[in-house]
């Protein structure tokens, strides 16, 4: 009962605040939302602690909802320490969220249907967590990706919220292309759709193979790696990752809870929840560690570069997930899982902090326009300070804890492709801590460089948006040191219980504590340097950056166009799909078919219905009389032939 | 109680309403407003009837319920009624749909309001009586019957270029018909009934199946519209009024593929085993093909148009994987397709009744002044992409799955779909609806009055139903379902072993 209300009041909020806007006005929309959002994380904290107290994982059912022969998937909800952990994460960033825009919105038009999709977004995630089959995270998956849409063209009247908007739902789509492949897949071999039965069938299905397409190919590795595929869209891997950094289009908020704690780290939960698939395909794990590592290192490169507060969080997160899964890769789950756990809350520490800082500067994103922001808002400014220090792993921070740890288990996973992620895991160690810093310097220190009428304004945001902040301070702070000795420590076991498979083969977990005191030192080195390095860059010699972008024009404009991603899409896929519609369109349905069909035919018919058009004008008796002709003809046909 | 003929009366119900309406007289607003009460109250009484099936119906049974039968036409040829799991929905979808349009119609139609009435209800009639004829050429009637208010609903009440849209949607299907029409003449000679169900068990000869099959084709292929035989529908549709696309989308579309469930996969099963890779290759170059014109698509109804065609796509495809979750799934895309895709026309209704165009250009920032109406269109756009929790969901991932079991390279081509279904719904969607609203004639629109929001009420309802709980919908197609997918994997069994027999011999 305690899970259906976690879940179900987010819906109840968004449907009082969307449909009786009317009756409650601003202000009832905003507490009822808010409201139903605080029950529902005090609750998740609440399981929470049961399960730490050692709760057994249940699983609530609900309804039935689609039995099609051998096919059947209920309505359900499974809650185990996995769930749990998503619930607290969901919920509580969620609920401060909500809170923090009852400030950061105050002066839109439309706040009931903010906190209305707010309210449904967290609805179709918590949903997504507590699935107990593949087809009800699928619709998680997807009500995540609407409320994403929705929110992300929250501002519908500027032309680039639309497009961002579309382009979200659209990449996404490609991945859930690949989900849904890889649910068929599952489903194909083990006339099933439900976790339990897909993790106990799986030993059997180990080296099995299926035609696919033509191909004889291993079952469990091409359904993991469809699957991964739908993991990759969620949660903006490298290829997949182009709607990410657009999505900043969409209210500041929005980007805290979705596009940074919890939406896009669906993709990780996913993983971890199939650990039992996964675990069975070398190849689909090694896959996973490559694309990870390679999106840890692209988006933090990219990140060195940008311009706009918001997209250098969002390549950050980007390149977050990127090293989530390839702690995934590399079958540290527990790890995987932590740091999304410590990344949600300084994250969106981040996001929100730097929502207060565009708020301070009247809307202003572009970092070449702050400046010198750091005596007039001096809470953000420390809060700032605690989100980027987690972020860059600087002890004792919570990103230290996670973050060390998914480098040590890649190192100690002892495959190639872990030793390649651990080295761009640093690499991007660096630069991450080099382009906090940069944020940080270049919003809070050095000359002002906003025009004076905005300095002027400069303020300190109202306590209904500093104390989420401090909350999630507090996350960032404490979620590290407090949580690394259950979630990965010697005890891990006890903790997440049945929730994570990990194989037998797969110690990674036990060698991650014993890898050579050089790997463990080096995270944390790269998180100093790479601060060191932004100092000196953006606090010391200022001109140097300047002068690097011009001695090295190719490579900045390479990173500053994000690798030319988007460019060579567009060159690719979308421009040669509108054109072919336009020839299929003019030439394949107006010249060919039409052309040899009825349009050649009726050359013909035109000149008999000019003809008839004098009939159209008459009675509808007329027509009746005409069908009832055609009909007697008919029968009268039928006599004949019965006289036969 | 048992013995009442439910389905006779439900049929011609409709036709009381004709009688009534055409005793009225005069042009006075009074009297027309009067016609439109008694349009509108026959069909919701109509409704409320029909659902008497829905009570009633045994779904525990595969064998036809509600059953009447009396003499007709001489031997052979009976008055035979009577539903099974397959087309009960449809009926009841029909009954469904007609007072909606009736409402549509309300202000929108307002010369030869009497005759614009009386057209419809006659459809009305014929639509059902196809869903319920258990006498081929009583199918036949209805079925090619319907073919002339639709005639004269696109002819009178259409747009600029409603002539050419009529004749060409006349002649297209008429020539379908034609070769039926050859077909059930000499299934009558062969048999010598047209009494559905015995033809059902009347084993064709294997070739001669195979012409029957195409015959049969011919008049569903047009009907659906499966590719290359699609390009009427955009002209019918972008021509005939809103509730004219209602119908057509809603309901006309739907006989295609009850006609293959009906007939084509029953009665000539070696015929389906024989072609249904033919029906693959069509249906994938469907869903392919028309969602890429789609999204060059300027009109909105135009798009719509497109973008049903990719949705039968699907549906024909579900047909032919022969197992229960691709017949299901299709049937249950089809009642589907019948709610959104009638939904999406009604919601390009709405605009076009303020502005009187359906170019997309014009339109633009709608969400600020017609908030109602975006949500709305919000709504059945996501259950056209096949949102998860909407009805679009539940047919198009059956299918997939359906034809996924059968086919890994047809369940991933199909499947391509939900990509390019996304794109142009959601860049329909955007035009419209998003943007900066900055053309003077759209500032002045009103948002969705007390008539329209009571249209898509329903509407909405049932597809949210349809997506979250379809097991009420399963529970009653599924026996049926499964026997018609039982006699058809039989009768291919027993072909393939009796030559064998014979030569043993």
């Amino acid at each position: 009962m305690m899970y259906v209300l976690i879940v179900f009041l987010p819906l109840l909020g968004a449907i009082l605040a969307g449909f009786f806007s009317s009756v409650l006005k601003d202000r009832g929309s905003q507490i009822v939302t808010s409201g139903f959002l605080v029950v529902s994380a005090l609750l998740s904290w609440v399981g929470f602690f049961d399960f730490m107290g050692g709760a057994e994982p249940l699983t609530v059912d609900l309804a039935s909802w689609m039995q099609v022969g051998d096919f059947s998937v209920n309505w359900a909800l499974r809650i185990d320490m996995l769930t749990q952990v998503m619930l607290v994460v969901v919920t509580s960033v969620s609920a401060l969220v909500h809170i923090y825009s009852i400030g950061y919105m105050a002066h839109d038009p439309s706040i009931p249907r903010f906190f209305s999709y707010l309210s449904l977004f967290t609805f179709a995630m918590l949903m997504l967590v507590t699935a107990d089959n593949l087809v009800q995270l699928y619709f998680g998956w997807e009500g995540v990706g609407l409320a994403s849409y929705l929110l992300i063209g929250f501002w519908y009247e500027k032309p680039s919220a639309g497009a961002a908007a579309i382009k979200a739902f659209l990449v996404n789509r490609v991945g859930d292309f690949g989900f849904a492949l890889g649910i068929f897949t599952l489903f194909f071999m083990l006339g099933t759709v439900n976790f339990d039965e897909i993790f106990a069938a799986m030993p059997g299905l180990v080296g099995k193979q299926f035609n696919f397409l033509g191909w004889q190919v291993d079952v469990i590795t091409t359904a993991s790696l469809l699957l991964f595929v739908g993991a990759m869209g969620k949660s903006a891997q490298i290829g997949l990752h182009t709607w990410l950094p657009d999505a900043m289009e969409g209210p500041t908020p929005v980007s805290a809870l979705i596009h940074a704690a919890t939406m896009v780290t669906a993709g990780v939960f996913m993983v971890a929840r199939l650990s039992p698939v996964f675990e069975y395909s070398e190849t689909a794990l090694t896959v996973v560690t490559v694309i990870g590592a390679a999106t840890a290192f692209f988006a933090a490169t990219v990140g060195m570069v940008q311009n706009d507060i918001k997209r250098v969080i969002a390549y950050s997160t980007c390149s977050q997930l990127g090293y989530m899964f390839f702690a995934l890769g590399v079958g540290a789950y527990p790890v995987a899982i932590f740091h999304l756990f410590t990344h949600a809350f300084f994250k969106a520490l981040l996001f929100l902090g730097a929502g207060s800082v565009i708020h301070a500067v009247s809307d202003e994103q572009d970092l070449r326009k702050m400046g010198g922001l750091a005596p007039h808002i001096r809470q953000t400014w420390i809060l700032m300070a605690i989100g980027s220090l987690a972020l860059a792993g600087i002890f004792p921070f919570a990103g230290y804890f996670s973050k060390d740890a998914i480098l040590e288990a890649a190192f100690a996973s002892g495959s190639t492709a872990g030793v390649y992620a651990y080295w761009l895991g640093v690499a991007a160690a660096v630069m991450t801590a080099f382009y906090s810093m940069r944020l940080f310097m270049l919003a809070f220190h050095g000359r002002p460089r906003a025009p004076k009428e905005v300095m002027d304004h400069v303020h300190e945001s109202p306590k209904v948006m500093l104390i989420p902040l401090y909350f999630l301070g507090a996350g960032a702070i404490a979620s590290g040191f407090l949580f690394a000795g259950p979630m990965i420590g010697e005890a891990f076991r006890e903790f997440w219980g049945p929730a994570i498979y990990i194989g037998e083969h797969n110690e990674v977990m036990e060698a991650m504590h014993n890898v050579p005191g050089y790997v463990k030192l080096l995270p944390l080195l790269a998180g100093i340097g790479g601060i060191l390095i932004g100092w000196i860059m953006y606090g010391w010699k200022t001109d140097l950056p300047a002068s690097l972008a011009r001695t090295h024009q190719v490579l900045y404009q390479f990173l500053l166009n994000k690798w030319y991603f988007d460019e060579i899409y567009d060159f690719l896929i979308v421009r040669p799909i509108l054109k072919l519609g336009r020839i299929l369109w003019k030439q394949g349905d107006g010249r060919i078919i039409d052309g040899f069909g009825p349009d050649g035919v009726s050359a013909l018919v035109v000149r008999l219905a000019r003809r008839a058009a004098a009939l159209q004008t008459g009675y509808l008796y007329h027509y009746a009389f005409a069908m009832l002709i055609g009909v007697a003809a008919l029968i009268t046909y039928f006599f004949y032939n019965l006289g036969l | 109680m048992s013995d009442f003929p439910w389905l006779s009366v439900i049929t011609f119900l409709p036709l009381v309403g004709v009688l009534v309406i055409l005793f009225q007289r005069g042009d006075s607003e009074g009297s027309v407003q009067q016609i439109r009460n008694v349009a509108l109250w026959t069909s919701v009484f109509t409704f409320i009837l029909s659902l008497v099936l829905w009570v009633k119906f045994d779904t525990g049974t595969a064998e036809f319920q509600f059953v009447e039968e009396a003499a007709w036409i001489g031997e052979g040829i009976n008055y035979k009624l009577g539903v099974d799991g397959i087309s009960v929905l449809f009926i009841i979808l029909t009954t469904f749909l007609i007072p909606l349009c009736i409402l549509a119609s309300w202000k929108s139609v307002t010369i030869r309001v009497k005759e614009y009435m009386i057209a419809f209800l006659i459809m009305e009639t014929l639509m059902i009586g196809v869903f319920c004829a258990l006498d081929l050429v009583l199918f036949y009637l209805f079925f090619e019957a319907g073919l002339i208010p639709m005639f004269l609903i696109i002819g009178i009440w259409g747009g600029n270029r409603r002539i050419y849209a009529s004749f060409k949607f006349f002649l297209y299907t008429l020539l379908g018909s034609v070769l039926m029409l050859l077909a059930v003449l000499y299934m009558y000679y062969t048999a010598g009934t047209t009494d559905i169900p015995t033809l059902m068990a009347f084993n064709f000869d294997a070739d001669v199946q195979k012409w029957l099959w195409l015959a049969f084709f011919a008049s569903f292929a047009v009907k659906m519209p499966m590719w290359p035989f699609h390009t009427w529908l955009p002209d019918a549709h972008v021509e005939a009024p809103t509730a004219g696309s209602v119908i057509l989308a809603g309901v006309l579309l739907k006989m295609g593929g009850y006609g293959f469930l009906r007939f084509s996969l029953p009665m000539f099963p070696l015929g389906t085993e024989y072609f249904a890779p033919l029906i693959f290759a069509l249906s994938v170059i469907a869903v392919i093909y028309t969602s890429i014109v789609a999204l060059a698509q300027e009109d909105m109804k135009k798009l719509i148009a497109y973008s049903s065609v990719a949705h039968m796509g699907y549906v024909t495809i579900g047909i032919f994987t022969l197992n229960l979750q691709g017949v299901e799934g299709s049937i249950i895309q089809m009642l589907s397709h019948g709610l959104v895709a009638s939904a999406l026309f009604l919601c390009v209704g709405v605009v076009y009744d303020r502005l009187h165009t359906r170019e997309i250009a014009r339109y633009g920032g709608l969400a600020r002044n017609m908030p109602r109406y975006a949500f709305v269109f919000m709504v059945f756009t996501m259950a056209s992409v096949g949102l998860p929790g909407t009805s679009g969901f539940v047919g198009e991932f059956m299918i997939l799955l359906g034809a996924f079991k059968l086919n890994t390279l047809l369940g991933a081509l199909a499947a391509t779909g939900m990509i390019l279904g996304a794109t142009y719904a959601l860049w329909l969607y955007r035009r419209i609806i998003f943007g900066p609203l900055l053309k003077e004639e759209l500032k002045k629109l009103l948002d969705m009055d007390r008539r329209e929001v009571a249209i898509f009420v329903p509407l909405i309802v049932v597809t949210i139903w349809l997506g979250v709980y379809p097991a009420a919908f399963f529970n009653i197609i599924e026996v049926s379902a499964q026997n018609l997918i039982d006699n058809y994997h039989a009768a291919v069994t027993a072909a393939v072993e009796q030559p064998l027999s014979v030569a043993l011999r």
